[in-house]
């Protein structure tokens, strides 16, 4: 029974991943860009919650209502005003300028939060958990796994069988004649990172709940993300959450052997993936 | 003769260092059709690309109903009526017969054209509808391009080799169409390597040769010489 409840809390767990994976996954997939301050937005998004949360009193969930706005609104700004002027057939410029981004977020958070860690107070939501059979479940880790799911299925949703899915696939598929039907790039791209950092901002929100932070943590958010991708597959979202959930199992399975493998475990498994299937579990599919 | 639909001037396009067309004249009249024949290598599909917008040229090069395009960009030319059904077909391979269709009429320009009667045009694709763009035949996926450019209600059609490598009764079949595609009262320009066919279905024709113009006149009046003389540069 406790190897079934280790699994169970990594595959709860694998939903957050999944959540910081998301955003990743969609650029990679619109626009072939590899955004180094993803970890960096979503520590970002969780210290806009905070201030949000301490200035107006919202629950921290509540706070969504203005950060899932103000994140897609940054990141179409984002887009539009710095990423698109470095997208071309060279992958070095996009990679560079947002390891630059990275360290002018870091360095701006800890200007205005400094170093010391922060938490956000979601009440009961944080400790409240029920009994399923012999297994004792957290309602957060739940409600967290619920949230990435509908997150992933809306994602599918919208890719598949939208007017603005069928613009990112085919702006994917082919720029230039993606152009020729009236799609002008530059808004597509914008468009598809508000919408990755409209998912940063929950999985920022959602993190900040769940553990304390400061602003020196995003690196470790976008390897998670990074692997859970890999793992998954690229181009594939459900396989993103799958990778998610990989990744969490690999890790609550090494801290329970002991609990300074956490970390080292999902990388083991990330790396084992790679070594035996390079191109991810579920490699892309569509529809 | 009125002002024309599109009028070329003087147009230079290049790749980086190398010029491939030089100093360019050419116009194109409301509800004409045009082919555009040459050698391989002789810069069509430049032209094609510099008019939709895909390679930027200097504004004043090109002129459509009067206002300078040259320097648009191609998603504002296509927002104009001009439409471009490329070279090598380039269908959009994760989206399906149905999906490349709608993306070629997401512009909304009002006209004849939609779903049902790219549909009627070809009705092989209503079969074919919900696959994928890929895994129809050469010939099928020829229609395919020209119904999502139809799809867009162009004003002028541009059409690159859409001949190109498939076999001569699907060929066949593909120009039967065209007399119902132009008949709307589109204009039209067709690059075609079948000279023949070229001169059969068009008003008037322009020969390319390096870059430059070889030869333009009347399909009707324009003798074989001299084609063969422009098209090879043989003096
Ligand atoms: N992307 C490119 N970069 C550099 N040079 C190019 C490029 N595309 C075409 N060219 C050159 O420009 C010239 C004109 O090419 P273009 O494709 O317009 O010819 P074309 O008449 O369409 O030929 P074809 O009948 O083979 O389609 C050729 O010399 C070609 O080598
Ligand atoms: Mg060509």
């Amino acid at each position: 029974m406790d190897w079934v409840n280790v699994i169970v809390q990594g595959t709860l767990l694998g939903g957050l991943y999944a959540l910081f994976a998301a955003g990743l996954s969609l650029i990679f997939g619109v626009m072939r860009l590899v955004n180094i301050a993803h970890g960096d937005l979503i520590i970002f998004a969780a210290y806009l919650g905070l201030t949000v949360v301490m200035t107006t009193g919202l629950h921290p969930i509540l706070a969504l209502v203005f950060v899932i706005p103000a994140m897609a609104l940054i990141g179409y700004a984002l887009q539009v005003g710095i990423l698109n002027h470095t997208l071309g057939d060279d992958l070095l410029p996009p990679l560079l300028v947002t390891f630059g981004l990275s360290v002018i977020i870091q360095n701006s958070l800890l200007e205005i939060y400094t170093a010391d860690p922060q938490k956000m107070d979601a009440g009961v939501l944080e400790t409240a958990s029920f009994s399923l059979g012999d297994l004792q479940l957290g309602v957060l880790p739940v409600l967290t796994f619920g949230i990435a799911v509908v997150v992933i299925a809306s994602l599918q949703w919208l890719f598949y069988r939208t007017a603005l899915g069928r613009a990112f696939r085919a702006v994917s598929d082919d720029q230039d004649i993606a152009q020729l039907m009236g799609l002008n790039r530059r808004h597509i791209f914008g468009l598809a990172m508000a919408l990755a950092l409209a998912v940063t901002a929950i999985a920022g929100i959602l993190l900040g709940i769940r553990t304390s932070f400061d602003p020196s943590v995003g690196g470790g958010r976008l390897i998670f993300g990074f692997e859970a991708v890999i793992i998954g597959g690229l181009g594939n979202l459900w396989g993103t959450l799958a990778g998610g959930v990989i990744l969490g199992v690999a890790q609550t399975i090494g801290a329970k052997i002991d609990p300074g493998w956490q970390i080292l475990a999902g990388h083991v498994a990330f790396l084992l993936v790679l070594a035996i299937r390079p191109q991810g579990l579920f490699p892309r599919i569509s529809g | 003769m009125a002002d024309p639909l599109l009028q070329i001037s003087k147009l230079d396009a290049y790749y980086n260092d190398f010029q491939a067309l030089y100093q360019l004249d050419m116009s194109l009249g409301e509800g004409e059709v045009l082919a555009i024949i040459g050698s391989n290598g002789a810069g069509k599909t430049t032209l094609m690309r510099s008019i939709s917008g895909l390679i930027s040229n200097n504004s004043s090069q090109m002129r459509y109903r009067g206002n300078p395009i040259g320097a648009l960009r191609a998603d504002q030319v296509a927002a104009l009526g001009i439409a471009l059904v490329p070279e090598g077909r380039q269908l959009f391979p994760s989206l399906s017969v149905e999906e490349n269709l709608l993306i070629g009429g997401r512009l909304g320009r009002k006209g004849p054209w939609s779903l049902r009667t790219v549909f009627n045009l070809f009705p092989i694709l209503k079969e074919r509808r919900t696959l994928p763009s890929t895994s129809l035949s050469g010939g099928q996926q020829q229609m395919v391009a020209i119904g999502r450019a139809l799809m867009s209600n162009p004003d002028l059609i541009l059409f690159d080799e859409i001949s190109l490598g498939l076999a001569p009764v699907i060929i066949k079949s593909i120009y039967d169409a065209l007399p119902n595609i132009v008949g709307e009262g589109i204009s039209a320009m067709i690059v075609e390597q079948d000279i023949s066919k070229a001169i059969s279905v068009s008003n008037r024709v322009y020969c390319l040769q390096e870059g430059r113009i070889s030869l333009e006149g009347a399909s009707k009046s324009i003798s074989r010489e001299e084609i063969s003389h422009a098209y090879f540069g043989i003096t």
